[in-house]
């Protein structure tokens, strides 16, 4: 494995650009990156960037794959550049885009706030009623592990648009809400603190929400992070469905646990080691 | 100086069906419509050919406009569009009321997706619809015989 | 929450022609395997046998039931293909009046025919 380590191989990168002041459409530019085994296709940007072409434009930030920043179409499949050695998708020539269902800023850059203004729309927030205790909390909400696990996959989405570049509905259909709201939409509704699913269902049950999913899975097959958004619209639909045929099962909601010393002790766990500061 | 060795990097016939990028349930959703609209186009003509029987025309008995092979072969296309149509339309009710997705758990690399949990339906569902064809094929090919 | 209800009855309808076409199918182009539906001699879909059926009261109320659920089913579907074209809300509206015209009217005429074709076979035996 590691003989290969100093060996330096010339992939090409086939890389979009596009200058809205100079340029009427995107065109393609070939820059030759000396590739090593284990370089990302962000560290071939870089060297793009430092080398070859300083006027190369792209969004990253962390460069391990949990901001979100650097979704691009790389050969054909929307994912992140950070997550994605080169070697591993292209020996000669590599195919750099920017994520398609987007407009194109300039270069690889997409304009993302159609799909956060899709996601806002969807309340993505845990909303309660009861104003007076979330003003001046008295506990915490105590949620089980069970109950935890009915949305914790979801939460795991990075907003990085890969399943929304995805979507087959979103390449015609601009409104539809798309896999990221809709999923983020849903891991709300399923969060037993939260007390907004109505309101969200009348915009994920409207003309351009759920029912445009038509499980084409190919939001769960882009996601970076194992989020599996079609997954999620599924359990949405079924959610609508069974509200409107009056079949939901009503869910207790978040007991609270109230403040030190007023709960009760679980047996199973040890009393704490006795004080030795300020005795 | 020596000829540089090239890889062919070409895909093929693979590469005509999205060169692989593509699922295969992507591929499903897009017959799935495919035969719904060969369906809904050859229903609505139908609706209309079938109701003058009430005034004694039948356009599509022996010596009906309809009785010619050309249309006979059109409606074993549209049963077989009825036949894939059907079935994987089963797997869609299961698939979008959340009963063949699995439940949600917390992701660990390697990801796996809902996709590979409801493809075993997905198979079965094939051979479903395989086993209806080939039920419709043989009475087809008596008849064209 | 019209999409909702809409695409409930949807589904609901594709199960309905799921059982109803299955058993069409099975008699028009599976009737010489199965014999079903297949009362008179010759091709199950000849003018002997289709009378044959009009002349029940079984088959008559199945297509009418079939021809209700397929119709809503298949031209609910076209619309979903069509909006997801991209149309404005006023191309929406003219799209969806057209469609439950067709609809509706394809209904009426098919009802009929299934109905007078049950008049006109059903007294003959």
């Amino acid at each position: 494995m590691w003989e290969n380590i100093d060996k330096v191989q010339e992939v090409r990168f086939h890389v979009s650009r596009y200058s809205p002041e100079r340029d009427s459409k995107p065109y393609v530019q070939v820059f030759p990156v000396p590739v090593r085994e284990g370089m990302t296709v962000l560290e071939g940007l870089h060297y793009i960037k430092e080398n070859l072409d300083s006027s190369l434009v792209w969004r990253y930030s962390c460069r391990m794959g949990v901001c979100g920043s650097c979704g691009m179409l790389l050969n054909g499949r929307p994912t992140l550049a950070c997550n994605t050695q080169i070697l591993d998708i292209a020996k000669t020539d590599l195919t750099v885009a920017p994520l398609p269902n987007f407009d194109v800023m300039r270069d690889l850059v997409p304009d993302l706030a159609t799909m956060f203004k899709k996601h806002i729309a969807n309340k993505p927030f845990i909303v309660r009623q009861d104003d007076a205790e979330q003003n001046d909390p008295s506990g915490e909400y105590f949620q089980t592990p069970e109950q935890l696990e009915e949305y914790l996959q979801f939460s795991y989405c990075i907003k990085c648009g890969c399943c929304m570049a995805a979507c087959p509905t979103l390449a015609t259909d601009s409104e539809y809400l798309g896999p990221m709201p809709l999923t983020q939409g849903y891991r709300y509704s399923a969060d037993t603190r939260d007390g907004a699913k109505k309101d969200r269902m009348k915009v994920s049950g409207t003309g351009h929400g759920a029912f445009r999913c038509h499980y084409a899975g190919e939001c769960s097959r882009a996601c970076p992070k194992g989020v599996d958004p079609a997954k999620a619209i599924q359990h949405l639909k079924r959610q609508l469905v069974l509200d409107y045929l009056h079949l939901a099962k009503q869910r207790k909601p978040c007991a609270k646990q109230h403040g030190p010393g007023k709960g009760t002790r679980d047996p199973k766990i040890p009393d704490a080691p006795a004080k030795t500061v300020g005795v | 100086m020596a000829e540089l060795k090239r890889h062919d990097n070409r895909l093929g016939v693979w590469g005509w069906l999205g060169g692989g990028r593509w699922g295969i349930e992507r591929y499903a959703y897009i017959l799935h419509r495919l035969t719904g609209l060969g369906i809904l186009f050859y229903f609505l003509l139908h609706i209309v050919v079938t109701s003058l029987r009430a005034m004694q025309i039948y356009l599509w008995t022996e010596g009906g406009f309809f009785h010619q092979p050309v249309f006979k072969v059109g409606e074993y296309l549209v049963f077989s569009a009825f036949a894939y149509h059907a079935f994987n339309g089963v797997r869609l009710i299961l698939v979008e009321l959340g009963l063949a997705v699995g439940k949600p758990f917390e992701p660990v690399y390697p990801y796996k997706t809902s996709l590979s949990v409801q493809r075993p339906l997905f198979i079965v569902m094939m051979i479903l619809a395989a086993a209806f064809l080939a039920a419709g094929t043989i009475e087809f090919l008596g008849f064209v015989e | 929450m019209r999409e909702t209800k809409l695409w409930t009855w949807f589904m609901l309808a594709g199960l309905v022609i799921l059982i109803l076409l299955g058993l069409h199918m099975t008699v028009a182009h599976m009737g010489g395997l199965t014999g079903v539906g297949v009362t008179k001699a010759g091709d199950s879909v000849n003018e002997a046998n289709s009378q044959a059926r009009d002349a029940t009261l079984f088959y008559p109320v199945v297509y009418v039931i079939l021809l209700a659920a397929a119709l809503f089913h298949g031209l609910y579907g076209l619309r979903v293909i069509l909006f997801e074209l991209g149309l404005s809300s006023t191309t929406q509206k003219a799209v969806s009046a057209l469609l439950l015209i067709v609809g509706v009217g394809l209904f009426g005429f098919g009802t009929w025919g299934v109905f007078a074709a049950h008049a006109l076979y059903a007294g003959r035996g």
